[in-house]
């Protein structure tokens, strides 16, 4: 990074300021009065915690939401984006974690989508097409052949092309969303080599990601977001990690979820050395009587995916998992249904509920082993079954046979929940279980899991919150990249160790 | 709510249905009499009976081009079983059809279950090879009524109160499938299958094993179908009831089962082959032309479509509120 630093230029003219930004959804406030400025032939590094509103600043920055107050300047001249043509138009090019690609069309195609060179007929002119292709890439050190086609690849190669396109409509400001999210540490080079050559063209980058190394590596500013707030900012260079983890997970994490506390029983699950072919490697937990076992991780470390295989979803290729001191083998979820373990999904609307089919039936789904004989069902102990949920969540509808569709959200989720628990089950698997829900729902959530510890269920609680991790959980384990990050015992609980551990700079502090 | 409209819908059906046998009961007096509904009803049942197959297929998000194709080969084998071994017992007979039309549709089953082909393009597959296994079998030669057995041929012809045995047989196969879908843990299986996949899969139903077997039901039946076709046309060729496989699905298209899945009811499969079986039936006797025949079926198949299109949408609004919030809910994650 050397030849950077001795290019870099005396303050100068901001090529783009967003003052006072705020935006509201209903029930939620994503954005709250923040300031963000980016610089030529800088990268500033944008920072915060899931839901710290990094996402909804670059729908509003590329044009796809519009702000409900400030305003963004762009060489200092006020501009309004009302669609994300005029982001476009005002040279912001977003580059996406999967980056927004057609697999089928060759790579020149992929570049000038949409602004193709014409002939004088109004036909795509293809030799300018190529040939202008492959000077972007030229220029960009790369010798990708513009006629292959993108699903020949690689994934690196593929932010190159993205990049190119961005290059092609003449983009002055970038913003990459986690690029390196899928690269290895070799292609991670590579992309910094190419974000140098956009620094040293004067291109203003705003560069999204969770991880500490990379940042400091390549950003010369910094951005912390927090619930929504722009709580600091300046050059990097003069902030250490602790000041930036701080910033992130603020002082505002204390337990505010009081945990109803709960004797612990004997160990009842325990998994060792869990393993799957791609998402995760080498787990290992036990979970006792009355626990709840938090999982925190950064999206995409193989949280879900751990408890999808725990509950027979996909198949592991290595480990133990013990029930009750005996070793089980989970082939199906069927097996884990009748083992006593349940899952409930994060896309409760998704994965939950068949909304064609009556309430009763959607209840009594995972429990119709229990309920039939020989094959045959029995309505009566289904309706009993339903009866009994429905009234313990104060389920609202007009009857138990009307379809779950018909429903409004809250209570279609009263019949998921409900549906799980109608199975008696022993081990409860809550994949960010408040995600989506306003603050005063999820205080319900959280009694209702204290009260199901309690009734000597043992939980494992996947989320993204730490408030909701710190506050609920006996311990908690930390997932990175598909590894085990540690385990932490409650009264070791520090918002900051968790961060470190699920970012990956827990050695370096 | 939606189950009103469905009931609703039923009824509208066989009030359709009413109202075609007045009006063409006054241009061909007699149409409506008990007789000749007994007959159209007995002309409808093998149609019956496949739509009910179909509407298992159809119900698993899947679909079934090859009935029509079971019909064939499998009425080929048990025509040249007649006629090359009278002495086979009618019972057997019909043990072998039922038995060939499942392992026909375990076939279908299997690839779509354990290789994950998509179902139209496994059963166009096969129904061209089912047929052609039917060319194969006879060399393109027809089994004549003189060549088969008095039992094979004038079983389903035996009236019981005034019904065909014929009519019988598709009154207990709606029976059975009532039963089936209604009050077993497969007919569950089959609806939530249909309805929401990754929900049914969670919930512990293996949603391919279902699909197999909902494969199987509708070969069965195709099966079951060769024996009635062959006995009933006194004839087995290799182009029996082609195109039949369309008139299956059309049924159960009319009947208002919903093509993504999940949706549709075995009094719907009934009413929809129905529908069918009267235009079939009254058209000629009011001197319109097979071809107007055909365009209208097509147009009421369309028809049905649209209505079933429009009602999908209002139930969809709910997803899609919730759509929306999700959505939302990912932009401040």
């Amino acid at each position: 990074m050397t030849q950077t630093v001795a290019l870099e230029q005396s303050p100068e003219m901001p090529l783009l300021e967003m003052r006072g930004i705020s935006k509201s959804f209903p029930g939620v406030k994503a954005l709250n009065n923040v300031d963000i400025t980016l610089y030529p032939g800088k990268v500033t590094a944008l920072i915060g915690e899931n839901g710290a509103g990094k996402s909804t600043l670059v729908k509003i920055l590329t044009g796809i939401y519009a702000c409900d107050e400030g305003e963004i300047l762009v060489d200092g001249n006020p501009t309004v984006f009302a669609n994300a043509q005029d982001a476009i138009d005002a040279g912001v090019t977003a580059i996406h974690q999967e980056t927004v690609l057609f697999d089928e069309l060759s790579v020149a195609e992929n570049i000038f989508l949409g602004h193709a060179p014409k002939s004088r007929f109004g036909l795509v002119n293809w030799k300018a097409v190529n040939a202008r292709a492959l000077a972007l890439l030229h220029s960009l050190e790369s010798n990708i052949d513009p006629r292959i086609r993108l699903k020949d690849l690689s994934i690196a190669q593929r932010h190159l092309v993205a990049i190119a396109r961005a290059l092609s409509v003449d983009a002055r400001i970038v913003i990459m969303d986690e690029p390196t999210a899928a690269l290895s540490r070799k292609e991670v080079d590579d992309l910094f080599q190419i974000i140098n050559r956009l620094k040293t063209n004067g291109k203003a980058i705003l560069f999204i990601s969770h991880k500490f190394d990379e940042v400091y590596e390549i950003a010369d500013h910094y951005a912390v977001f927090r619930d929504g707030k722009a709580v600091g900012s300046g050059e990097l260079a003069e902030v250490g990690q602790d000041e930036i983890v701080k910033l992130m997970v603020g002082r505002s994490v204390e337990h505010a979820f009081p945990k109803v506390d709960i004797a612990l029983g004997e160990t009842v699950f325990a998994v060792e050395s869990y393993t799957h072919p791609t998402e995760f490697r080498d787990i290992s937990f036990e979970l006792r009587k009355g626990e709840i076992l938090g999982i925190y991780g950064l999206v995409g470390a193989g949280r879900s995916e751990l408890c999808q295989s725990l509950f027979g979803v996909t198949k592991p290729t290595g480990g133990k998992v013990r029930l009750n001191g005996k070793e089980i083998a989970i082939g199906s979820p069927g097996e884990a249904i009748s083992a006593g373990i349940v899952y409930v999904p994060e896309e409760r609307g998704r994965h939950g509920a068949v909304l064609q089919l009556p309430i009763y039936q959607n209840i009594s789904l995972p429990s119709l082993t229990r309920t039939s004989r020989s094959g045959f069902l029995r309505a009566a102990e289904e309706f009993a079954l339903a009866r009994k949920y429905a009234e313990r969540f104060d389920l609202r509808a007009a009857a138990l046979s009307v379809p779950v569709g018909t429903l409004s959200g809250g209570n279609q989720q009263k019949v998921v929940i409900g549906k799980w628990l109608a199975t008696q089950p022993n081990i409860l698997i809550l994949d960010e279980p408040t995600k989506g829900i306003d603050i005063g729902s999820k205080a319900a959530v959280h009694a209702f899991i204290s009260e199901l510890a309690g009734e000597g269920l043992s939980i494992i609680m996947v989320s993204s919150e730490l408030p909701e991790i710190m506050g609920m959980s006996d311990r908690v384990l930390v997932m990175r990249e598909g590894l085990s990050a540690g385990i932490y015992e409650r009264e070791t609980l520090s918002a900051e160790t968790l961060v470190r551990a699920a970012t990956g700079n827990a050695s370096k502090s | 709510m939606i189950k009103l409209i469905f009931r609703f819908r039923e009824m509208l059906l066989v009030i359709i249905i009413a109202i075609l046998l007045a009006v063409f009961s006054t241009r061909a007096p007699g149409f409506a009499k008990p007789g000749n509904l007994a007959n159209i009803f007995n002309d409808s049942s093998i149609l019956i009976i496949l739509a009910l197959g179909q509407m298992t297929v159809i119900l698993t998000k899947s679909i079934d081009l090859s009935v029509a194709a079971n019909v064939a080969f499998t009425g080929m084998i048990v025509g040249m079983l007649n006629a090359t071994y009278p002495d086979v017992p009618l019972p057997a007979i019909i043990l072998v059809a039922l038995f060939i039309g499942a392992i026909l549709g375990a076939i279908n089953g299997l690839f779509v279950w354990k290789l994950n082909i998509p179902s139209i393009v496994v059963t166009l597959g096969t129904l061209t090879i089912y047929r052609g296994m039917a060319f194969v079998l006879s060399g393109g030669a027809w089994v004549n009524a003189h060549q088969m057995t008095e039992p094979f041929l004038q079983a389903p012809r035996h009236l019981f109160l005034g019904l065909p045995v014929l009519g019988w047989a598709a009154i207990i196969i709606v029976t059975v499938m009532y039963l089936v879908m209604s009050r077993t843990f497969l007919g569950r299986a089959i609806y939530a299958s249909g309805g929401n996949p990754t929900a049914a899969v969670y919930a512990g139903i293996d949603v391919g094993r279902t699909r197999f077997f909902a494969f199987v039901i509708s070969g069965t039946l195709a099966g079951l179908c060769g024996y009635l076709w062959v006995s009933r046309y006194a004839v087995a060729y290799v182009d029996i009831a082609a195109g039949f496989e369309l008139d299956s699905v059309a049924a159960c298209v009319i009947g208002g089962i919903s093509t993504l899945g999940g949706i549709g009811s075995v009094a719907g499969a009934v009413l929809g082959a129905l529908f069918l079986g009267v235009i079939k039936n009254a058209l000629p006797v009011i001197n319109i032309s097979p071809f107007s025949q055909m365009a209208i079926s097509g147009a009421v198949i369309i028809a049905a479509v649209i209505f079933n299109a429009r009602q999908e949408r209002r139930r969809g609004r709910i997803i899609l509120r919730d759509r929306g919030a999700s959505e939302q809910i990912e932009v401040v994650v």
